[in-house]
């Protein structure tokens, strides 16, 4: 088996006003030609993985291989080999979408005449015709995050690097590159993705490792870590703490796990969600509580990490410094005012309600 | 282990070991962002503003507004004025490199660079090379606007041209002190804040607008030995006339010393940069 990317023990701390432990011994292997899903939230050492492994950042020790190099020793062979998209958007807002593809083919010494030709394809290629010869101020977030992957693409890289390539884009546009990616992964490429999104791990990845704390806490293929987790999410919202309590202790017995209370809200992660909808709603009628909301989901990354370390995710322990935050949230005020309009109302619990054919009590939705 | 590489698609001189080809490659990535660089500067009206219509404002203000109560040997105080004005404009302009640079990398687009199999000194070296090609076009609009407003130099074309290209030498010395302050900067507002205070003393208390015999005793050392107060006296020794040796070699020596200290900090800073 020949591997496109090889971290073995990778370790990294940021010294600064306060040290920060960024990676804690991060070992790892992807397949040549799959997607391979780096899954943690942000603070987990993802970032920093992704810069060891594209030679931007030295380790304190450890190694890694992209296609059996070492980063640290063969480090200009490696950059000719890769590509790298980030959830920055890295590209220049001065400058047009051709002017940027053609700037970064020439820095990867590609021939002026194949670079032109290059660009064209990828603009058409990108759904970005019209607007290659436009300069990117005038660019949505999506069409961006698309110029971005564009130029990762130039050189044909064998191993590309994408790092949170889908947050803050609305769902079209995410769909859209999920659909490139598998159209790259098919031709060869292998693909080393980072995401806070365990859908999108679950859509593209073949396998995935979750980061935590600069540790590796999973891996295995998605269906393992969904099976490990229960499939869907139940979440009933109640007018009480006190309620809460009952309904947790009614719905344990639905669950692969213990529910978790928090405040008024229960969720319960469950293998089978309408049966276990059903059944909820039955326990709660009898028990006469009456639910201010009741939702079932797909897990999101929280519950995995409640899953596998009994602890929420500590959102905001940054690895990366502080000037990173700020970068990110100026990159995605634009973004997430786009977001806003794709987001699908919430289903109340009438919905549920319905479907069961009224056989709970009707409750009273705040959300008419 | 070693992987074979399907489909060599990059043209292969990316990691070349060849000297010869590594240095054209370097000369090439070096005007690819030069280029970016240059394409910025069009494009931001700003930028364009403060590299051309501000020099020229304050051509207007002390030729017709200043300069009537400033008393110098010269003959007249436009062509005393017009060689301290060349200078204070690469000086302020070159306040551009630290402010663009610390953009560039708060946005991320050298995050990219770094990925990349270019030349790593590219980036800085592209990124002074256009602000000495935008100073070049500004010493020619200034020397036109100068013309204008009754400045008549009287050395000759070629003394002239020595002078533009002291004052050329010294703005690309003092980019590369400015490229210093853009990778100390944590983001692009400190590196503005941090500019000014050390650009103002040096380009105000010299001898660019006023006889440095003008002012108070203290001030007098600093002021008649600082590099831009020498580099003024080159200039205008060389434009309008005046033993230019000594002025000319301070010069070239605060250019070279600025140069050899801050090029090897600039690029280790970059190199360690996290």
């Amino acid at each position: 088996m020949s591997y496109a990317i090889e971290a073995e023990d990778l370790r990294k701390t940021f010294t600064g006003k306060r040290e920060v432990k960024a990676l804690k011994g991060v070992s790892f292997r992807v397949e040549e030609g799959t997607v391979f899903g780096l899954l943690g939230p942000n603070g987990s050492g993802k970032t920093t993985a992704v810069r060891v492994l594209t030679t931007i950042l030295k380790p304190d020790s450890g190694t890694a291989r992209v296609l059996g190099h070492d980063v640290t020793k063969k480090g200009a062979l490696v950059r000719s080999l890769i590509g790298l998209a980030g959830q920055y958007a890295a590209v220049d807002e001065n400058l047009t979408g051709r002017e940027n593809l053609v700037m970064v083919g020439r820095l990867n010494h590609l021939d002026r005449s194949v670079v032109t030709q290059r660009a064209t394809e990828l603009l058409s290629q990108f759904n970005l015709v019209d607007a290659g010869d436009r300069p990117l101020k005038t660019y949505s977030g999506g069409m961006r995050r698309r110029l971005d992957l564009a130029a990762a693409l130039v050189a044909r890289p064998t191993v590309l690097f994408l790092d949170e390539p889908t947050t803050g884009l609305d769902p079209q546009s995410r769909n859209d590159l999920w659909e490139v990616i598998e159209q790259l992964v098919e031709g060869g490429t292998s693909v080393l993705l980072t995401t806070q999104y365990l859908e999108e791990a679950d859509r593209l990845a073949k396998t995935l490792v979750v980061l935590d704390q600069g540790r590796v806490i999973a891996e295995g293929t998605p269906g393992e870590l969904k099976a490990n987790l229960g499939a869907t999410v139940l979440e009933v919202g109640l007018n009480t703490v006190d309620e809460a309590g009952r309904t947790g202790q009614l719905l344990a017995a639905l669950g692969s796990h213990q529910p978790v209370v928090s405040g008024t809200l229960v969720e319960v992660t469950v293998d089978d969600g309408a049966q276990a909808a059903m059944a909820g709603l039955r326990s709660l009628d009898e028990a006469r509580i009456r639910p201010v909301t009741f939702t079932l989901r797909e897990p999101s990354l929280d519950d995995v990490f409640i899953a596998l370390t009994g602890h929420k995710s500590e959102e905001e322990k940054e690895a990366e410094s502080a000037a990173d935050n700020a970068r990110r949230k100026n990159r995605r005020r634009s973004d997430e005012r786009e977001l806003a309009e794709h987001l699908p109302f919430s289903e109340g619990p009438q919905l549920a309600e319905e479907a069961l054919g009224g056989s709970g009590s009707s409750s009273t939705g705040d959300n008419q | 282990m070693t992987t074979a590489i399907t489909a060599p698609t990059v043209s292969g001189a990316a990691h070349s070991n060849n000297p010869v080809e590594q240095l054209r490659w370097g000369i090439s990535d070096t005007w690819t962002i030069t280029k970016r660089n240059l394409l910025a500067v069009t494009r931001i009206p700003e930028s364009l503003f403060f590299s051309t219509v501000q020099p020229i404002m304050f051509v207007l203000l002390f030729r017709y507004v200043f300069g009537g109560a400033i008393h110098t040997d010269a003959k007249s105080y436009v062509n005393y004025l017009m060689p301290g004005i060349f200078v204070q404009t690469v000086a302020f302009g070159a306040t551009y490199t630290a402010i663009g640079l610390s953009e560039d990398l708060q946005k991320g687009i050298i995050e990219r660079f770094r990925a990349l199999p270019m030349s790593r000194s590219a980036v800085l070296t592209g990124r002074t090379v256009a602000d000495l090609i935008r100073n070049i076009f500004v010493v020619i609009v200034m020397t036109i606007v100068g013309f204008l407003v009754g400045f008549r130099p009287s050395t000759g074309v070629l003394a002239y041209l020595a002078g533009a290209a002291i004052i050329l030498l010294f703005g690309y010395a003092l980019s590369w002190g400015m490229a210093v302050i853009g990778l100390f900067a944590p983001n692009s507002e400190t590196a503005q804040v941090m500019t000014f205070p050390l650009i103002f003393p040096f380009t105000f208390a010299s001898a660019a607008f006023v006889p440095i015999a003008s002012m108070p005793s203290w001030l007098q050392g600093f002021a008649t030995y600082q590099p831009v107060s020498v580099t003024v006296a080159a200039c205008r020794a060389l434009m309008i006339g005046g033993p230019a040796q000594t002025w000319v070699i301070q010069s070239l020596i605060w250019a070279g010393v600025m140069l050899v200290v801050f090029v090897p900090l600039a690029r280790y800073k970059y190199r360690t940069r996290t």
